[in-house]
Order: structure tokens, then sequence, then C-alpha cells
């Protein structure tokens, strides 16, 4: 076993990480439901895409460069290192790409995936109904047979990116009377046609992060369609994989996190010295844990310890503090777990991972992460922008992508074997 | 780039998969004997002796691929101490290396803080005692019994010098990343004999694993263990150093092996770290693997036993072995807070290395004569401290000089 990069793979990376120094804005873009933070976030897929590494994976002649499954990790790890912009095409980009590539024609995929690579048609997708969430295999919406093509009728929800995206992709009952997961079509689509109304809903995060799609009598022409009629299910589930799996979420995103994290311990966390309410010990050990697990100050007996952020005496180190205090365990746990990310996401070359198996570890893992920091910080965490944003956010994880309940229900099925 | 095993690797893990299958119960306390011998035969004792020495020379992801089947079989005896650390502690030239790859020869240690007791030390036909920057000879002194009724733990008594200057520090790591590979087998063996009990014991009309209370913790339990092999690995690959793989081992031979090994696992000045697909440091990866097989493992072990309920508890149903070796193990070969130490000194860079060379954070080897006052030669651990001149005033267990 080894990590040992062969030559290609380091240019790879080199030439990845001065691309994105040179180009990385230095301020964040406005917000992606914003009508400037769309346009800043197109020009930026734009620009990706005129350095060839918007979808490095993809074969040459749709916009990548054919690059390996190890390039690809590279380019994550480097693009979130660099603390490059989200990617508003990322629904397109890594789930409906891979399910073209896999199930589609390459008429479809010339097609779609070039204005795809430019950031020039932005992908929602449209799977969720309000009375099919976690049974996905329960959606009503219905794609009825026309001349030429299908007509497209009813409600889709919890559709991310929909408010700015320019097309969807989603999954229809086009067969009735058949069982649940048979009589599904997958089909392609534009939110601009005629018939197509969103409505965005606030998050709880106060963006217009995700959107419903009322469809009333939208055409889409037989072209649009991926894979066979009736068949949907099928290709549902090989986006489902990427959606889950690596392809969404690379290991670069909760590394560097976890380094954020360990930059918040470092400044805020081992550098803060409890103060004493009542005498003002600031001694790195004034706090002592009593057998009922209170602290006290050992001047004075008082529990009312507090932390001091500020001061000349919170740059003082106090050697052995750190590894007895439960929020340095929890930072430590927490890198563990990125870097443990990490490491089954180089295994994956050779051992494939479940994508149920993937979804649950890093959406748990984001969730610690954060509240991790949350906790370090105190009650400044809820004044924070950057890390309350992302608490909120990582708090979606285990929703979207299919619930961790039922990631757990088909890694028991699938991988461990345990009946229904 | 592989963190993965290669065919052989695999190869070699299903034989012993197959062998450890077969072989007889062993009741009682310690290594089975005729075992050990057939791990011998097996090659698994010689792994890292070298092969002018009668061993294998080989590499420590070879070695992490047997510690977890020996995991996975719940073997008794000191194996992290005989099979991965002794080798590394005796040096290249020991006449003992050979008896330790045929596996006729048992080896165990104490290496306090990490390792305050030498596991059967009753009955290992060899101890030893590092002490400080010192290798010594060690005595069994009283004898504990272990929750693990296969388990017996020795206090050690300070014997002879065997010599200074060796590689403490990889010996001890290269015995963490082993007993992180026995944990890792060991929650292996329980996931699978929960997700077999699961399977097939009927309540109310079903599989007890049809029902999402068992079969969610399950899962858990499969996610946990499939995120810390990668870290194992990756800590074995941060333990060799890059571009070394097995030749590592091979280096070790050589007399100034320390200084090689020092030289390249895991120094982050080491020229050849650009070249990987990630940083590595020898101490913080073995660590880190070493707190998440750990966790991973007790997850199995707690998760199993509530699976199976009260034949679980059972004294006959070997889950107990299981389970109490997974316990015996998390807390040996350094605590997860000991490790998580190491882990937070490397990863923000505090911690003065006693070499000022060493992983950040290394916890520098007790010197035995710290621990206590020094209050003359045979007085049993924690109590008694060993005198410099131990070497000199202490009956030797084996007859043998100190350098």
């Amino acid at each position: 076993m080894n990590l040992d990069l062969d030559p290609a793979a380091v240019a790879f990376r080199d030439l990845v990480r001065a691309f994105l120094r040179e180009n990385v804005p230095s301020a964040p873009l406005p917000g992606v439901d914003t009508a400037a933070g769309d346009a800043a976030h197109r020009e930026w897929e734009r620009k990706l895409a005129d350095a060839g590494l918007a979808a490095v994976s993809w074969p040459v002649e749709y916009g990548g460069r054919a690059a390996p499954p190890l390039h690809t990790l590279l380019f994550d790890e480097e693009y979130h290192a660099a603390g490059a912009p989200v990617r508003i095409g990322q629904n397109g980009l890594f789930l409906l790409a891979p399910t073209l590539l896999a199930h589609g024609t390459a008429e479809q995929c010339a097609r779609v995936l070039p204005p795809m690579a430019r950031g020039d048609e932005v992908w929602a997708q449209a799977w969720s109904e309000p009375s099919a969430g976690s049974d996905l295999a329960a959606i009503r919406s219905r794609a009825v047979r026309t001349g030429g093509g299908w007509v497209l009728s009813g409600l889709k929800t919890w559709s991310s990116r929909a408010v700015v995206a320019d097309r969807a992709f989603g999954l229809f009952r086009s067969h009735s009377g058949e069982p649940r997961h048979q009589g599904l079509t997958y089909l392609m689509f534009d939110l601009r046609a005629p018939g197509v109304t969103v409505r965005p809903i606030r998050q709880l995060d106060g963006t217009a992060g995700f959107a419903e799609i009322f469809l009333d009598d939208v055409f889409v022409p037989d072209s649009d369609v991926i894979g066979t009629a009736g068949d949907g299910w099928r290709v549902a589930m090989s986006t489902a994989g990427h959606e889950r799996g690596l392809s969404l979420r690379g290991p670069g995103r909760f590394t560097a996190t976890a380094g954020r994290l360990l930059q918040l311990w470092q400044t805020t966390g081992p550098a803060r010295p409890q103060r004493c309410i009542r005498c003002g010990d600031t001694a790195p050990d004034s706090g002592r844990t009593d057998a009922a697990g209170t602290q006290r100050c050992i001047r004075c007996g008082d529990t009312a310890l507090r932390s001091g952020r500020s001061g000349a005496a919170g740059t003082q180190r106090c050697p052995g503090a750190a590894e007895t205090t439960a929020g340095a365990s929890r930072v430590v746990d927490a890198w563990i777990g990125a870097r443990a990310y990490r490491m089954r996401a180089f295994a994956s070359l050779d051992v494939p991972v479940a994508p149920s198996a993937t979804k649950l570890f890093w959406s748990e893992l984001d969730v610690a992460l954060h509240e991790t920091a949350s906790d370090l910080l105190g009650p400044d965490a809820e004044i924070d922008p950057e890390w309350a944003a992302g608490y909120l956010f990582s708090l979606a994880g285990p929703i979207y992508a299919g619930t961790n309940e039922i990631q757990r229900d088909i890694l028991a099925q699938r991988v461990l074997g345990l009946p229904r | 780039m592989r963190l993965a095993p290669s065919g052989e690797q695999n190869h070699f893990a299903a034989v012993l998969h197959e062998m450890l299958s077969e072989a007889p119960a062993h009741d009682g306390a310690g290594p089975d004997r005729r075992l050990w011998a057939a791990l011998g035969d097996a090659g698994v004792t010689g792994l890292m002796i070298p092969e002018r020495a009668g061993g294998l020379g080989a590499g420590a992801d070879d070695l992490v691929i047997a510690c977890e089947q020996l995991g996975r079989h719940a073997v008794a005896g000191p194996v992290a101490e005989s099979v991965a650390a002794v080798p590394l502690l005796l040096g290249p030239d020991d006449e003992r290396l050979a008896g330790l790859a045929a596996g006729q020869v048992i080896a165990s240690l104490a290496a306090p803080p990490w390792l305050p007791y030498a596991l059967d030390g009753d009955s290992a036909d060899l101890i030893l005692l590092v002490d400080g920057d010192a290798v010594r000879l060690g005595r069994a002194g009283a004898v504990h019994q272990s929750a693990d009724p296969a388990r017996r733990l020795a206090d050690v008594e300070c014997g002879a010098l065997l010599g200074t200057g060796r590689p403490i520090r990889q010996a001890l790591d290269l015995g963490v990343l082993a007993c992180s590979a026995q944990l890792l087998g060991a929650g292996q063996a329980l996931l699978d004999m929960s997700v077999g009990y699961a399977r097939t014991r009927t309540q109310f009309g079903r599989p007890i694993g049809s029902f999402q209370a068992v079969r969610h913790r399950l899962a858990d339990v499969a996610v946990a263990l499939d995120f810390a092999r990668p870290l194992l690995y990756a800590a074995a690959v941060a333990w060799t150093g890059p571009h070394l793989g097995a030749a590592a081992i091979r280096h070790l031979a050589a007399d100034h092996a320390a200084a090689a090994v020092r030289d390249t696992a895991g120094h982050p000045g080491a020229a050849a770290v650009r070249d990987t697909a990630a940083d590595l440091d020898a101490g913080r990866d073995v660590s880190a693997a070493k707190v998440a097989c750990g966790q991973a493992a007790l997850l199995a072990a707690r998760t199993a036993l509530q699976v199976h309920g009260a034949i679980g508890y059972t004294a006959e149903h070997r889950l107990g072995r299981h389970l109490t070796l997974v316990r015996a193990l998390h807390l040996s070969w350094g605590t997860p807070d000991q490790h998580r130490a190491r882990v937070l000194a490397a990863i923000t860079g505090t911690g003065t290395a006693p070499d000022g060379r060493a992983t950040a954070g290394d916890p520098a080897p007790q010197p035995v004569s710290r621990l206590g006052a020094a209050s003359g030669a045979d007085v049993a651990w924690p109590s008694r401290g060993c005198p410099e001149s131990a070497g000199a005033g202490i009956a030797r267990t084996d007859g043998k000089g100190s350098e």
C-alpha cells in the first residue's frame, strides 16, 4: 500500500493549484439565490470551463479532460482548500452528467453537457413531491404520451437551485397500473417552458435554496427522455448513487472545514484561560474539576468560572491543558473523521464504497464539525455569520439525497444482506 | 497509489482466516502455543523480522492485514507485543529473533505510559521493558487477572539493560498499529456474527434484522468499520514512510536501522512528502487509527451484545470473548485520550519532541525511575524505580549479557 502520486497526478494537482491561486475571487460571491450571485457564479463556471477544469472527469469532447478518478479527488481537495465558490451547476455537473454518461445517448451528451460545463445552463433536480419524499416511488406527477413526446403535469418540491436554474431533470409516472417502481420515466425539461411555474421556498437558513415546480401540461420531446420510457427508476437509482456518494460531496469540503475548525480551536480554545468571576484569577489551571464534575477556581473555590476571550494572557498556551478539555477531544475526533473520509475516498479507487455509507458518514461528520465549532465559539456562535450559516446548512445533510434513515435501510439490505 | 490490500495480501488474509476458523478452541488464559507455532508456519510471527534472521521482512501493511485476522478470531496472547514491537526493540542481530519468527518464542512488553503491564507476562518466554530511551529485559512480578478471561497482566520488574538508541518510537507505533488492526478485525467479527444472528433469529414472526431498530444500529457499525479501515491502512503507509514500502523493514535489518527509519518515516520534512496524495505523519496517523478503530470496535461490541440479547451474555457464546478483548485493547497500547492528545499536538503544531524531529506530541517514553521512588532493585511496578545501575544489579532472566 502507498499514497504515492505519479508524475501526471502531481502535475495535474499543481496545475489546479496554480489556476485557483490566480483566479479564486478574493471576496465571497453574492448568494446564488440572488440575481447578482447567479451572474457571478455563472461567470466563475465559465472561467473554470475555459481552463478545462469545470468537469475534469468528463470525456474531452464534452468539455472534460478524461481525468482518472484520482484526479477528480485531487481537484476536489484543491478546490475546497482554496475556498473557491460554491458550484452553481452542481446538480447538473455531479448528478445529471454522470447519469447521462451512463444512460444517455451521444446526442444528449453532446447537446447537454457542454453548456452545462460553461454555466450557460444550470440544472435543478425535480424528484420529491408533497406525498413522495423518502418514499420516492410514490410519485404522482405524470408524463402522458403525445405525438413525438410527453406532456408533464403535477407538482415537484424541495427542488434545489430551481429558482435560478434553466432546466430540470426528474422522474414521472408514465405508465399507470404498473407496480410502483415500474412505469416511471426519467425526463429533462425546460424550466422556462410554457406551463412551468417555479415558486421559491424560503429555507430555515433564510435563503431561497429550494423551490416548488408546478407543471401544467408541459411538453417534452422524446429526445429528452433519458434511458427507456418506463425504465426511469433504474436510471434514477444511478443518479442517487452519485448524489449520495463521492460525486456530490467529495472529501475536500470536510477537510477544509476541519482545517477551519482547527484554526478556530487555536484562536479560541486552548488560548482562552478560564477566569474566575469572583477573584479574577486567570492562571491557566485555575479551573479544577471536583468530584461532581463542576469546575471550581482553585484560589477561591467559586464555581463561577467564565472564559476570557481577549487579553494578553489569552495568548499563553497552557501545556497539557488542551488535551484535558472535552472541546479538544471533539476537535480531534472531528479532524479524525474528516481524515477518515478522505482516506476512504482514496481507498475507494480500489475498493468501492457504498453510496449510502458515504452519505451517512459525511452528513453526520458535517454536523459534528459545525456543532463542535459552535460550541467552541460559545455565545458568539450565533453572531458568527460563516459558522452559523454552515451549521444550518449542515443540518440539511442528513435529510437531502435521501434521509439517513433511508440510507441505513439501504445499507442494511444491500450491504449487510438483512431481510426487509 | 493504492490504499487497499493487494491481491496477494487478500490471499494472505483468506488463508489466515481459514486456518484460524479451523483452529480448536483454546480455553484458559494466555497464548495457545500450538496455534502460535502455526502462526509461525504461516509467516505471521516473522513478518517484522528480517529475512536473514528467519523472518519475512514484510511491511507494516502486511502486519495490519494479518492482525486484522488475528483480531477477527480473537487470538489470545501478546500479539502486538510479540509480532510487532518486540522484533524492532530487540534489534536486527538478536539471536532470539529466529525463535520469535518461528512462533516458538512468545514475547511480551511493558512500555509505560502506554503499556504499564506486560500482557501474559507470566507465560511469555521473554519480557522487554522500555525504560526511557533504554530497552531492558523484564521479569514478571505480580499477575493480575483481566476482565477478559483470556488475558493476564503482569507487573514487570526491571532486568538487564539490552541497549539504548533503539527505534523505540517506531516499535511502539508498530505495536499500536497491530493493536488497532486487532480491534478492527474483532469489530468486523462482531458485526458479522450480529448480522448472521439478526438474519435468522425470529421474533414477532419476523427475522429481527427486519426491524429498523436493529438494522439501523448494524448499519452504523458497518459505516464506522468501513471508514476506520482506510485510516489504519494510511497509518501503515505513514509508518513506513513514502516510497519505501516493504523496503523499510529490510532497512531495519541494517545496523543503523533506527536512524534510517527516523529520517524517513513520517518526518514532515522528508523530501518525498510532496509526492503523496495526503500529508503523512507516522505518530499522528497511527494515533488517529487507534482512536477510530477502537471506537468502531466498541460500537460493534455494544451493538452485537444488544442484538444478540441474553444468548450473547452467556459464557459459552463466542461473542463475549470478542467483547472483552475489544474493551481491553481499546484502553491498551495508549488510551484514546492519550492518542487524541498526540493527534492534537501534531495538528496544532504544539508539543516539543524530545529529539527535535519526532512527531510533535509524542509521549516521551517514560523512564521507569520517574514513576516512583528509586527504592532499590526488585520492587514491582509501579511503585519501584529502575535505578541506573539496574543492569548490573539485577539477576538476569536469560543469562545473556547486557550491551
